[in-house]
C-alpha cells in the first residue's frame, strides 16, 4: 500500500480531463455544499445576533437556557462515560478474542445507529411508561423515570450506545495483540496491561470516538423529545430548548440557544480533523517501523 | 482479519495455564460486560416493541399501519428520503471527486465541514433550514419569487432537510475509494484512446459504483427515520407533509400507545432490511477492491 503523498506526482486527471470541465465541477462543489452546508451555518450565527450583543447574552442568561445547558452538561456527563467504559469492554472482548456469534454481536452493537430516534424514545414509553412494563411498580415506589432527568439520560445512552466501541473495534482488530502477549507473558496483570500497552496505542481513536459520542448526546433531539415530557427549566435539554423558543416565534432567543450548538458541532469537527491528522501520523510511524 | 487470531502458546517458562490458547486476560469479564450492558441498554428495550404488538389483534395492527393518513406518511417518508438520497449520490459524488482529484484553495477545511450534518444538532439544522427557505427567508424569497416554488412546509421542505441530513453519508464512502483507485489504469484507458468521458464510464465509474450504492442506502437509512430537522420545515400537515416519526409521536401524545408501536414496528423491520441491504453491498464493495 506504498500511495504516494498527495500532490507530489503530477496529477493525472489533469492529464485526463480538460480544464474547463474540472472547474465546472469544482464549481458544482462548491455550489452545493455553499447552499447547503455554509449559507445555513453563518445563518445561525447571524440570526442570533439580530438584534444584537445584549440581548443574545441575555437570552443565553435566561433562567431557562441556564437549566438547559445544566441538564445537557450532566446527561452528556453520564452517557458519555458509561458508553466509553462499554467501547472498551467490546472492542477488548471482540479483537483480542476469538468467539462464536462475534459477528452477530456487531451487528447488535450497531443497532442503535438504524434505529429512528423517535423509536428509541419510544421504547423507553413502553417500559417505564403509566401503561408500560415497569409502570405500576415504578409509580408504587414513588420512582420518576419518565418525563425526568433518568429517561432522558438511559434514552441518550441508548442513541450514542454504539460510537465508542465503532472506533475502537477496527483499530484494535489492526493493531493485533502481540504487545499485550508480551505484556503478559512478562507478568503484567491485565489491567497493567490495558493501562500501560493497550491505552497508549488507542488513545487518538479512543478520544476520537468520545468526541463523537459527545456531540450526539449533547444535541440529540427526537429520542430526548419523546421522554422529556418538556417541563421548563426542569426536563429541557438545549435541543428542547431551541424548539420551545421557536415555536413561541422568540426567534432571537431560539438562535441563540442553537448557536452554542453549532459552536459546539464546530469545535467537534475541529478536534475530529485534528485527530484525524495524528492517526494518519501514527499509521505512518507504524507503517515505517515494521 | 488479523494474523494473529490465535495466540501461539506460552513458552515453557510460564507456568501451566488452565487455557492455553488465551494468553490474553479478561475474556469473560469484558465480553460478560458487553453482553450485559448491550442486553440493558438494547436488546430488552427494543423487543418491548416487538411484545407490545402481541397485545393487539392482527386486525387491529393491520388497521394500525394501513390507515390512510400512515399512508400518505410511508410515501412522503420513504418518497423523500429516495429523492434526497438520489441528490445526494450526484453531488456527494462531485463533491467527492472534486476532493479527492484537485487542488483548490480552502480544501482541507471544507473536507472537514463535509461532516457539519453529523455534528450540528438536528433541531439546530431544522430551525434554520425553515428560516432560509421561508417565504421571507434568505434563500425561500428568490426561490419563491423567481421559480414560484414554495419550500417550507411544504414535502419540498422535508426533500431539503432529508438531503442535508444524508450529504455526509455519500462522500464519505466514495471518498476512501476514489483515494484507493489505481489512476494507472485510467491514465492506460487514455493512452489507448478512450476519450476522458469513456475512461470515466468505463474504468472510474465501475471501481466507486460499489460505494455509490453503500452511500445511497446509508443517506437513505439515516432519513427515513430523521425527525428533528424534518418538523420544523414539514409543516406538518396531515396526509401532505406529516412524516412517520411525527405521526408516532401524534399517536403517542393521544396515548395511543398500541397504535404508536405497531407504526414503530413497521419502521424498525424496514431499517432491519436497510441494514441488511447495506451490509451485502459493504461486502461487494470490499469483494471488488480485493480487501
Amino acid at each position: 500500500m506504498a500511495t504516494p503523498h498527495r500532490g507530489e506526482l503530477p496529477s493525472v486527471s489533469e492529464v485526463l480531463e480538460p480544464a474547463w470541465v474540472r472547474y465546472a465541477l469544482i464549481a458544482v462543489a462548491l455550489a452545493f455544499l455553499t447552499l447547503f452546508l455554509f449559507v445555513p451555518l453563518v445563518a445561525v450565527f447571524t440570526e442570533a445576533l439580530r438584534k444584537g450583543w445584549e440581548v443574545y447574552v441575555e437570552a443565553i442568561l435566561d433562567e431557562d437556557a441556564i437549566s438547559a445547558i445544566k441538564l445537557t452538561l450532566i446527561t452528556a456527563a453520564i452517557a458519555v462515560p458509561l458508553n466509553l467504559v462499554f467501547g472498551v469492554a467490546a472492542s477488548w472482548a471482540v479483537a483480542k478474542f476469538e468467539f462464536r456469534g462475534k459477528s452477530v454481536l456487531l451487528t447488535l452493537i450497531d443497532l442503535p445507529f438504524s434505529v429512528s430516534p423517535v423509536i428509541s424514545g419510544l421504547i423507553y414509553v413502553l417500559l417505564f411508561g403509566a401503561q408500560g412494563w415497569f409502570g405500576e411498580w415504578l409509580a408504587a415506589h414513588d420512582i420518576k423515570i419518565l418525563f425526568a432527568v433518568p429517561g432522558i439520560v438511559i434514552a441518550t445512552i441508548f442513541i450514542t450506545f454504539p460510537f465508542v466501541a465503532r472506533e475502537l473495534i477496527p483499530l484494535m482488530q489492526a493493531q493485533g495483540s502481540e504487545e499485550e502477549e508480551a505484556a503478559v507473558v512478562l507478568g503484567a496483570s491485565g489491567f497493567q496491561t490495558f493501562f500501560r500497552v493497550t491505552l497508549p496505542n488507542i488513545k487518538w481513536g479512543l478520544l476520537y470516538g468520545v468526541i463523537l459520542c459527545n456531540a450526539r448526546a449533547m444535541g440529540e433531539f427526537g429520542a430526548v423529545s419523546v421522554v422529556s415530557g418538556h417541563i421548563r427549566g426542569e426536563t429541557n435539554t438545549m435541543p428542547l430548548q431551541v424548539e420551545i423558543l421557536y415555536n413561541e416565534y422568540n426567534f432571537v432567543a431560539a438562535f441563540a440557544v442553537a448557536s452554542l450548538l453549532a459552536l459546539l458541532a464546530l469545535v467537534t469537527l475541529a478536534l475530529k480533523t485534528f485527530i484525524e491528522w495524528r492517526l494518519h501520523e501514527n499509521y505512518a510511524d507504524d507503517a515505517t517501523e515494521h | 482479519m488479523s494474523a494473529v487470531a490465535i495466540p501461539a502458546a506460552p513458552p515453557v517458562a510460564v507456568k501451566p495455564r488452565s487455557a492455553p490458547y488465551r494468553v490474553m486476560p479478561g475474556f469473560k469479564l469484558s465480553l460478560g460486560f458487553t453482553l450485559f450492558y448491550l442486553t440493558l441498554i438494547v436488546l430488552i428495550p427494543l423487543s418491548a416493541v416487538f411484545l407490545k404488538t402481541f397485545t393487539m389483534t392482527w386486525e387491529a395492527f393491520w388497521a394500525a399501519v394501513t390507515s390512510e393518513r400512515v399512508v400518505a406518511s410511508y410515501k412522503l417518508t420513504f418518497g423523500a428520503a429516495l429523492i434526497g438520497a438520489a441528490i445526494n449520490v450526484v453531488f456527494g459524488g462531485i463533491v467527492a471527486w472534486v476532493l479527492v482529484r484537485y487542488r483548490f484553495p480552502g480544501k482541507r477545511i471544507i473536507d472537514a465541514l463535509v461532516d457539519l450534518p453529523f455534528a450540528l444538532p438536528t433541531a439546530v439544522a431544522g430551525i434554520t433550514l425553515t428560516a432560509l427557505y421561508s417565504s421571507n427567508g434568505w434563500i425561500g424569497r428568490y426561490v419563491e419569487g423567481v421559480f414560484g416554488l414554495k419550500v417550507a412546509f411544504t414535502p419540498v421542505g422535508v426533500v431539503l432537510a432529508l438531503t442535508f441530513i444524508g450529504l455526509p453519508f455519500v462522500v464519505r464512502t466514495v471518498q476512501p475509494v476514489l483515494e484507493d483507485a489505481e489512476r494507472e489504469l485510467e491514465e492506460a484507458a487514455a493512452s489507448l484512446g478512450a476519450s476522458p468521458l469513456q475512461t470515466f464510464a468505463r474504468v472510474v465509474f465501475p471501481t466507486i459504483l460499489p460505494s455509490l450504492m453503500t452511500g445511497f442506502a446509508l443517506a437513505f437509512a439515516r432519513a427515513t427515520g430523521e425527525y428533528g430537522s424534518v418538523i420544523f420545515i414539514a409543516g406538518n400537515m396531515p396526509m401532505v407533509s406529516e412524516i412517520t416519526p411525527l405521526f408516532i409521536i401524534t399517536k403517542l401524545e393521544q396515548y395511543d400507545y398500541a397504535g404508536a408501536t405497531a407504526i414503530a414496528v413497521v419502521m424498525l423491520i424496514a431499517s432491519f432490511i436497510m441494514l441488511l441491504t447495506i451490509n451485502l453491498l459493504q461486502a461487494w464493495a470490499r469483494g471488488k477492491s480485493g480487501k
